[in-house]
């Protein structure tokens, strides 16, 4: 059995309202370890926005600020600025989305404060699609999905955008992604872009969501570590844009991974095929540009 | 000290004065002054602040609400399109009672583009729980924008002073601006009530349903009643400092008018003017400057239009399937009032089309013509 190396302390109160096997209470979990005490949370709509509590209760043991759909980078700006003013330079702001309100909604907001690179954390638990108001697409949702928007024959034929390397075209000096299934891999990285003060830090969380992916929720760990291991969501490091890190080699086919989830049982074996090649050719882009390997 | 100021740099001195440390903004015509003033400012270390250029209003807003969130002293300015842009934080900004101070030029909304004067887009937003203050001259605007961030900080609501596009933002007059020393007198630094704590860690802005909501509402409406009072002691402590105060409306030589005039922003400088006139002629004619919309002086406004015989409101907006809307506001103050003059709608001046004293003068004899009203609103001086 594997001993991990993971801080005991929690900032997460037992009792939130996430559904069972939430992939986004285990980041947020997991995150906050790495951030600690000093850390204020700016949360726009999502998932989180919910579990984060009903007045008058929260469920967070640091300060919260929910915020409008659209607005995480900029909120977080601001707040950033308002700290600064008043002098603490210890307070981490921490801004917390799905992939809605930062691949789609927060596009915008997300890459004005990365471009002006602003100082604070911005952390995206992705769990492709709107899952906070039923299951729709978004620009996360991987080729091949259904989702109440792309249902039956009109399911999802749009490739998943690449946030990390949107970003790293910004030039953001720290850039990585993160799974739920490799807590290490991910305290570790949570923990370096907290003490990276000074610019925009931005770590793509794969969090997954056992309710919209119609898997059973005791899968939903298993789930993750699946996506890491076939290459689908590979664990990399982007630094200043450029400089590559690849923390995990991945060798098990994408079938694997899609074939115990509900979200794909319409897709043929044509479909797993095409699928294949996808996954195969952006690993193929990624290992291009990646200088340093740091895995197993 | 007395100096000649374009009516943007009023706003961005007294913006200066009143040491805020957080400003957020994105240019749109006619604000642009404003704003680079104000970067100017920050650039140089004339202010002791952060201005964020972020890429929209929406933006704008939502970096001012996470500054004030965080505890400072915050402003933005817009105008028409970027305020319609910032419409859904406008909401937030005052449900989340965060006294945040804006400047909005009244400007035209599009299409057609059209930069010039136009109300529409500040009286859109009346619903959105932002205190709203309309300005005639450079002078007032200062004052107004100093005032704007005493009154929002006692209530804890977000404060609009709007002015004219050009006619105002552009024009340059005389201005009187104080030493920093004084304006500290007036407005002390800033002590949030409600502010992100690390040593008392709570959530802003959570789910809350149908058992609590309701009353959040009406703490918002309650915040409101107070404004009245609380502006009036805000304009006697600023008044005894700098010798000048404004109230929420004016009235002139209404006390024996038969036909009183409502105009609002520049078109009051003009009407004053043409009321002189009338008055030479023999006309029992007044004029009631309308500075304060939101709250909306209801009782003020029974108790001066109550006694005139009829009413004529001059509207540089409107709201398209019913009438001029702030002739709508005070037909609805009077309805209930026992025996109310009737409200004569005129619509003049949209889109930067000017208001001389000849067509406030028309609007006069059309009111004073007329039985009664024939329609809500009379559309003045349509090309054929």
């Amino acid at each position: 059995m594997t001993q991990l190396n993971i801080p005991d302390e929690d900032y997460m109160y037992p009792g939130h309202v996430g559904c069972p096997g939430c992939g986004a209470a285990i980041a947020m979990k997991f995150a906050l370890k790495a951030m600690g005490a000093r850390t204020i949370v700016v949360i726009p709509a999502c998932c989180w926005g919910v579990m984060a509590g009903q007045y008058p209760q929260s469920s967070l043991k640091v300060p919260i600020l929910q915020t409008a759909f659209a607005t995480a980078g900029a909120t977080a700006s601001g707040l950033r600025a308002a700290l600064d003013m008043q002098g603490d330079t210890e307070t981490t702001v921490m801004a917390w989305a799905g992939d809605g309100g930062t691949f789609d909604i927060g596009i915008q907001a997300l890459s004005g404060a990365v471009e002006r690179n602003e100082d604070f954390v911005y952390a995206c638990y992705d769990n492709e699609a709107y899952m906070n108001t039923g299951v729709q697409r978004s620009s996360a949702t991987p080729f091949g999905t259904r989702t109440t928007t792309t249902p039956g024959e009109g399911w999802k034929k749009s490739r998943k955008k690449n946030m990390v390397e949107i970003l790293a075209a910004h030039r953001i000096p720290y850039a990585a992604t993160a799974s739920i299934a490799f807590p290490e891999d991910m305290i570790r990285k949570f923990d370096k872009a907290r003490q990276m003060k000074g610019g925009t830090r931005f770590l793509h969380v794969f969090a997954s969501c056992p309710t919209g992916w119609r898997v059973p929720s005791e899968l939903s760990v298993k789930i993750a570590r699946l996506a890491v291991q076939t290459n689908i969501f590979p664990l990399y490091e982007v630094e200043n844009g450029v400089n590559y890190t690849l923390n995990y080699r991945g060798d098990r086919p994408a079938a694997d991974y899609m074939k115990v989830q509900g979200r794909f049982k319409h897709l043929s074996d044509a479909d797993f095929l095409k699928i294949q090649q996808m996954v195969d050719e952006d690993w193929q882009l990624l290992l291009r540009k990646v200088t340093h390997f740091s895995g197993n | 000290m007395r100096t000649v100021l374009e009516g943007s740099h009023a706003v961005s001195e007294a913006v200066r004065l009143a040491r805020v440390q957080v400003m957020s903004a994105y240019p749109i015509t006619p604000q642009t002054h404003i704003v680079e003033a104000l970067s100017e400012y920050c650039a140089a270390g004339t202010m002791d602040a952060r201005f964020i250029c972020v890429e929209s209003e929406h933006s704008a807003m939502a970096a001012v609400i996470g500054a004030s969130s965080g505890g400072v002293r915050t402003f933005t300015a817009t105008s028409s399109q970027g305020l319609a842009l910032m419409h859904e934080l406008l909401h937030w900004a005052s449900a989340a009672r965060l006294p945040i101070v804006m400047a909005e030029v009244n400007r035209a909304l599009a299409p057609g583009w059209n930069i010039w004067m136009d109300q529409t887009d500040s009286l859109a937003q009346r619903d959105t729980g932002w205190i709203q203050l309309y300005c005639e001259d450079g002078q007032e605007v200062f004052d107004t924008t100093l005032q704007a961030f005493r009154l929002a900080e006692s209530v804890n609501l977000p404060v609009m002073v709007v002015l004219d596009a050009f006619f105002l933002s552009h024009t340059f007059e005389p201005v009187d601006v104080p030493d920093q020393e004084t304006v500290d007198r007036f407005l002390p630094a800033f002590s949030p009530r409600i502010s992100l704590d690390l040593s008392n860690p709570c959530a802003f802005g959570q789910m809350a349903g149908p058992a609590v909501y309701m009353e959040m509402r009406h703490d918002i409406q309650k915040a409101m009643q107070q404004v009245p009072a609380r502006f009036e002691h805000i304009e006697t402590e600023y008044a005894a400092l700098f010798n000048r105060r404004y109230g929420p409306v004016e009235p002139v030589r209404c006390d024996d008018a038969e036909i009183i005039m409502v105009v609002t922003g520049t078109a009051a400088s003009t009407c004053r003017q043409v009321i002189s006139e009338l008055r030479r002629q023999g006309e029992k004619v007044g004029m009631l400057k309308l500075r304060m919309f939101r709250p909306f002086p209801t009782d003020l406004i029974r108790r001066i239009l109550g006694p005139a015989r009829k009413v004529a409101v001059v509207d540089r907006n409107f709201s398209f399937g019913a009438s001029g809307i702030f002739a709508q506001e005070i037909r609805a103050a009077l309805c209930n009032r026992d025996g109310h003059p009737p409200v004569f709608g005129y619509i003049a001046g949209l889109g930067g089309r000017d208001v001389p004293p000849e067509t406030l003068a028309q609007i006069y004899r059309m009111a004073k013509d007329s039985d009664g009203p024939e329609q809500e609103s009379v559309w003045v001086g349509l090309r054929d």
